[in-house]
């Protein structure tokens, strides 16, 4: 009686796009190895039956190596082998390197049913396999799919009834290796084929000074459409919406509070000049809304697309190679540019793909970094909108400080922390070219789940914040912090508040500085802090989750070390 | 018949793996991807100043770093 399937496969072979075909949960799923760091479950239906479905982190054997993998090898050994199935999910164009995890689940005696996926993609790279042969051989049902456009899915669950316990004699990984020679020799045939366009651009991204020009083009290209198509959103779209056809009806809410009293200053917020102003007035009902839609979310949009589109192709293992030299110096190696990337959307998911690293020293190093140098959209949409005003350096100079502080961070923690981080050990996937449809569709579900988190917590935040103030509950905090901040980071007593608040979410905090009317330079350090010191309260829950409890201290101590050492250092040391 | 390490290895060249000179673990995290004694590699390009070796692996292109990259002994006519 099978109660259980699980989806196991090599890292890079569509697990997560099968398991969505399969049950009709939305995941996340790219061109790298290790897009999955999580266990999902979902539920399929077969024959009346409902059967649970789990999608494993993907693995090359059944031994493991980084903490992904071993989660997803751990959990498999713990169910009850007749009531588990596996699917084994087997990229058709790298058959060889496949099977060797396909024969171990085999010998080991699991309920095997192979899922021979990206068929689509083996005609034009001429690789022909005869599936009915290597069914014969391996004595399970093997099932041709292209679980991107969902072909073969449907013959995949009519078969998941058919499974029986394998049936091999256990072999040594040597032995291993050589049966799965003698299966490719009579099941694959390879045809001779000219290199096209695309194998072309693979080979120049993997060589030194191609890849590195290459690289250069598309971080400058990436950073350019980013910020064009955020601008765009904004004065196009949102801009329009807020001022045209919203501030009308605001404005006669405010009318009818009377233009005063607490729910005027909770639901609108002050006045400018007898008039509502979206980046000031501080109101549950128009600052908070202008923040969330019309600041971060077009930048959200932007990014996301734009992550997305490399993540697909397969570029950003490329990135990896580039930068392994470097991240070695600061304890890493060149995987860890995925989660700082994944860290610049946002902070959480950034931090739970570390934990593809090997090692726990690497996994710390890299939380520490990415909450303390990379700022998430939400804070970097609030720091265009502020600082871009002003020259453009103040904009850069929040990045370069960052940048700066990862390189320096990274080389202490480096030399520094007890161990070792270990090398880097990366398959490169060929670039593949996403349907538009898939495309669109994880943009639109990246997105959908920034509006669900973000949106109610904006609002009650704000909500809560304004009743603090009209009460004058920060008084007590903003008396005890008023001197350090003055004194040493030349900023206002209100901005104690801000960077209290910076705790809860960035944006908001960002927010609550626009209407203090700061200098430049005041601004510049307020969100370089923002930025540095405590991370936000979702990022703080995973920083705990993943770390425990004595590592979080400690990347809180340092976090809390370099914002009062960096804030100092910018107030004394640039002019205004 | 020459003995020599991937660094050593020149871009585009091919050889046989004869020994992963490392610890069990490493010689256990190769072998799941098919890195392993008797196999032929090609070894693609080599980023400077001890950065990965990227090799051609089957279908596979690998990128190792370079500590890593020292410790697999090939064979080369």
């Amino acid at each position: 009686m099978i109660k259980k399937i699980f989806l196991l496969g090599n890292p890079n072979v569509g697990k997560s796009m099968v398991f969505s075909r399969l049950t009709g949960v939305q995941v996340i799923s790219s061109n790298y190895p290790g897009t999955t760091v999580e266990i999902l479950r979902g539920q399929l239906k077969v024959k009346d039956e409902v059967i649970e479905v789990v999608d494993l982190p993907g693995t090359y054997s059944l031994v493991s190596s980084s903490k992904a993998e071993e989660v997803a090898v751990s959990l498999l050994r713990e169910s009850p082998k007749d009531e588990t199935a596996v699917i084994n999910i087997v990229d058709a164009t790298n058959l060889e390197r496949n099977l060797f995890l396909t024969l171990q689940l085999i010998e080991e005696g699991y309920s095997v049913i192979v899922c021979l996926n990206m068929c689509d993609d083996t005609a034009h790279r001429g690789i022909s396999i005869d599936t009915k042969k290597l069914e014969e051989i391996l004595a399970v049902p093997v099932i041709p799919t292209c679980a991107v456009t969902g072909v073969g899915i449907k013959f995949l669950i009519e078969r998941i009834k058919e499974v029986h316990p394998g049936a091999r004699n256990k072999l040594t990984h040597e032995e291993r290796w050589k049966e799965i020679g003698k299966i490719i020799e009579s099941t694959q045939q390879l045809t001779h084929r000219h290199h096209n366009f695309r194998e072309l651009l693979e080979d120049a991204s993997v060589r030194p000074i191609s890849g590195l020009l290459l690289s250069v083009g598309v971080i400058y290209a990436s950073f350019k459409i980013v910020r064009f198509l955020g601008e765009f959103m904004i004065n196009k779209i949102c801009d329009p919406v807020f001022f045209n056809l919203y501030q009308p009806i605001v404005m006669r809410l405010s009318q009818a509070l009377g233009g005063d009293g607490f729910w005027h200053h909770l639901l609108i917020g002050d006045l400018i000049n007898g008039k509502i102003d979206f980046k000031q007035s501080f109101g549950v009902l128009t600052t908070a809304p202008y923040i969330e839609f019309a600041m971060v979310l077009p930048y959200i949009v932007s990014f996301y697309f734009i992550l997305s589109l490399l993540e697909d192709i397969g570029y950003l293992p490329r990135l990896a190679i580039l930068l392994d030299n470097l991240l070695h110096r600061l304890g890493l190696h060149g995987f860890a540019i995925i989660p700082m990337l994944l860290g610049f959307g946002c902070n959480v998911p950034g931090i739970l793909a570390t934990r593809v690293l090997e090692s726990k020293r690497e996994r710390f190093i890299a939380s520490t970094l990415i909450s303390i140098g990379v700022p998430c959209v939400p804070l970097q949409a609030m720091i265009f909108g502020l600082l871009g005003k002003f020259s453009g350096w103040y904009v850069s100079g929040v990045y370069l400080v960052l940048f700066s502080l990862i390189l320096i961070l990274g080389v202490i923690m480096n030399r520094t922390l007890k161990g070792y981080s270990p090398e880097f050990l990366l398959e490169i996937p060929p670039y593949r070219f996403p349907p538009v449809a898939l495309l669109a569709q994880k943009l639109y579900f990246r997105v959908k789940g920034f509006i669900i988190e973000a949106v109610p917590i904006v609002l009650a935040g704000v909500f809560v914040i304004n009743i603090l103030i009209y009460s004058k509950a920060f008084d007590f905090v903003t008396g005890i912090f008023a001197p350090i901040i003055k004194g040493l980071f030349g900023l206002p007593k209100e901005a104690v508040v801000a960077l209290v608040i910076g705790f809860l979410r960035k944006d908001v905090a960002v927010g609550l500085l626009m209407p203090l009317g700061l200098t430049a330079k005041q601004l510049f350090i307020s969100a370089t802090l923002l930025a540095v010191s405590f991370p936000c309260i979702a990022t703080f829950v995973i920083l705990l989750k993943e770390l425990g409890v004595k590592d979080l201290i400690k990347a809180m101590l340092i976090m809390i070390t370099v914002a009062i050492v960096v804030g100092t250092i910018l107030n004394f040391g640039i002019m205004s | 018949m020459k003995k020599l390490s991937l660094i050593q290895l020149k871009a585009g060249r091919k050889g046989k793996i004869v020994e992963i000179s490392g610890g069990a673990a490493l010689q256990h995290r190769m072998m799941g991807m098919g890195i392993y004694p008797g196999k032929e590699i090609m070894k693609y390009s080599h980023f400077g100043l001890r950065g990965p070796v990227m090799i051609k692996l089957g279908r596979s292109v690998i990128a190792l770093g370079h500590g890593m990259a020292a410790k697999v002994i090939l064979e080369t006519e």
